[in-house]
């Protein structure tokens, strides 16, 4: 099942030129990229793993690109995102977060209802290979 | 992968070149104007740098009609005593190549051995590499590259700065140009040590040392900058001052003339300050006199350590 959070993820996937496009939109605006990778795309899972501190100081997106093509070398079967913060006083946040990389069979993200007390109902969503 | 039916769809090459129409257009002459003007001196330096600058302009004239396709070796190295400019010319090389689009953003990084080179093992390649990403679409200026090779420490962590950056420089060629600068005797034996700049690096640029009268003229300028003059004696002391400054020890050219204003202006507010029982206008605040340059200790034979050691080795 295909994952989709973040910006772009109801769109097919991005290709180099069209991601570098995207990080010089960020880069334009003077916000840091970073990249994350993680094996779980649940959506509680927000913290995913870095692939080294977020670049700072950047003018060019090569650097970003470089970065992102030594994490999929490392890890082509998890999936990696892009996230831009914005350190504007006030924002101080992720203003823009892209996927860019699934592994080739994603998993589904199962739902599970429980009956509880008084017939009301729970659910509960895990992610299955 | 060229099928024939996109050569077909290709765009148009074009049949014909004015050098001279591209060479308004695309700002080139606008930069090497800029150069003539606010540098002065350097004549054998601004020669390369037209000569290089026709070259690039062929070369971008020859990739739209299809008969180049790789991109020139840019690395540059540049050699001259410290002061003559190098910094300068870096960063309009960087507008240069910027606006002739061999690089993309035109910035300049300007870093030295601290920022490239690790304190441990394993520190070095990140360090160098977040120098590398910082300074891609622009121009990575290299200060006292010299100093990345340390021959008589053989565990010494500049080689892997130096295998690195040899790396990018051969790789990411489109992507940033490399511009080393240092002393010209430590940059031949750097060069000597590590065969593989020397192959990489196309262009050397040497800085010849500023003559007394450019010095003079340097020294008028930066004060006119700051909208200070000199009167007639003083720039006759001044021109006794390059001379005999220039026999002393750290002579650093175009750098030791703004260090020297800066002293005589200092003396030139103290003298103001303990002189003047009245309102001042406009010309006396921004008049240099003989006795600001005069006070100074080049008059003397330079700096009271540095007399001590000539005295110390005669004897």
């Amino acid at each position: 099942m295909r994952i989709t959070q973040g910006c772009f993820s109801f769109l097919p996937d991005l290709d180099d030129v069209q991601i570098t496009a995207q990080v010089e939109y960020c880069l334009g605006n003077e916000w840091a990229i970073g990249v994350e990778f993680t094996d779980d795309p649940h959506p509680r899972n927000t913290y995913w793993e870095m692939w080294g501190n977020p670049m700072f100081d950047l003018r060019d997106a090569k650097g970003v690109m470089m970065e992102l093509d030594a994490c999929r070398n490392a890890h082509p079967d998890a999936y990696i995102r892009l996230i831009a913060f914005d350190d504007t006083r006030g924002v101080e946040s992720v203003k823009m977060s892209f996927i860019v990389n699934r592994p080739k069979e994603e998993p589904r993200i199962h739902m599970q209802r429980t009956d509880f007390v008084g017939r009301s109902q729970k659910y509960a969503w895990d992610v299955r290979g | 992968m060229t099928t024939e039916a996109e050569i077909e769809t290709a765009p148009e090459r074009p049949k014909t070149v004015d050098l001279a129409a591209e060479y308004e257009s695309s700002g080139v002459a606008e930069v090497l104007r800029e150069l003539d003007e606010n540098l002065i001196g350097l004549a054998p330096v601004k020669q390369r740098i037209r000569e290089t600058a026709a070259l690039l302009l062929v070369d971008r004239a020859r990739r739209e009609m299809g008969l180049a396709h790789e991109t020139p070796t840019l690395h540059m190295s540049f050699t001259g005593n410290p002061g003559t400019g190098k910094t300068t010319l870096a960063r309009m090389m960087a507008g240069l190549l910027h606006r002739l689009g061999y690089v993309r953003k035109g910035h300049l990084v300007t870093v030295t051995r601290d920022d490239l080179v690790g304190q441990y093992i394993g520190h070095t390649a990140p360090k160098t590499k977040e120098v590398l990403k910082k300074a891609m679409g622009g121009v990575l200026f290299i200060d006292e590259a010299y100093y990345l090779y340390k021959p008589d420490n053989e565990r010494d962590y500049g080689q892997e700065a130096i295998e690195i950056l040899l790396q990018v420089m051969e790789n990411n060629r489109d992507d940033l140009v490399v511009i080393m600068a240092g002393y010209a005797d430590r940059m031949d034996k750097f060069f000597a040590a590590n065969p593989g700049f020397r192959s990489r690096i196309a262009h050397h640029i040497d800085f010849p040392d500023y003559t007394d009268a450019e010095l003079l003229k340097i020294a008028e300028v930066m004060l006119r900058d700051q909208n200070y003059r000199l009167d007639d004696d003083a720039r006759q002391a001044m021109a006794e001052y390059v001379a005999l400054r220039r026999q002393q020890p750290h002579f650093a050219n175009a750098r030791s003339m703004r260090n020297a204003l800066d002293r005589a202006r200092l003396r030139q507010a103290n003298r103001l300050f303990n002189e003047a029982n009245g309102p001042l206008d406009a010309e006396a605040l921004s008049t240099i006199t003989d006795p600001d340059i005069r006070a100074s200790r080049v008059f003397r034979g330079g700096l009271d350590i540095d007399r001590r050691t000539e005295k110390g080795t005669a004897e």
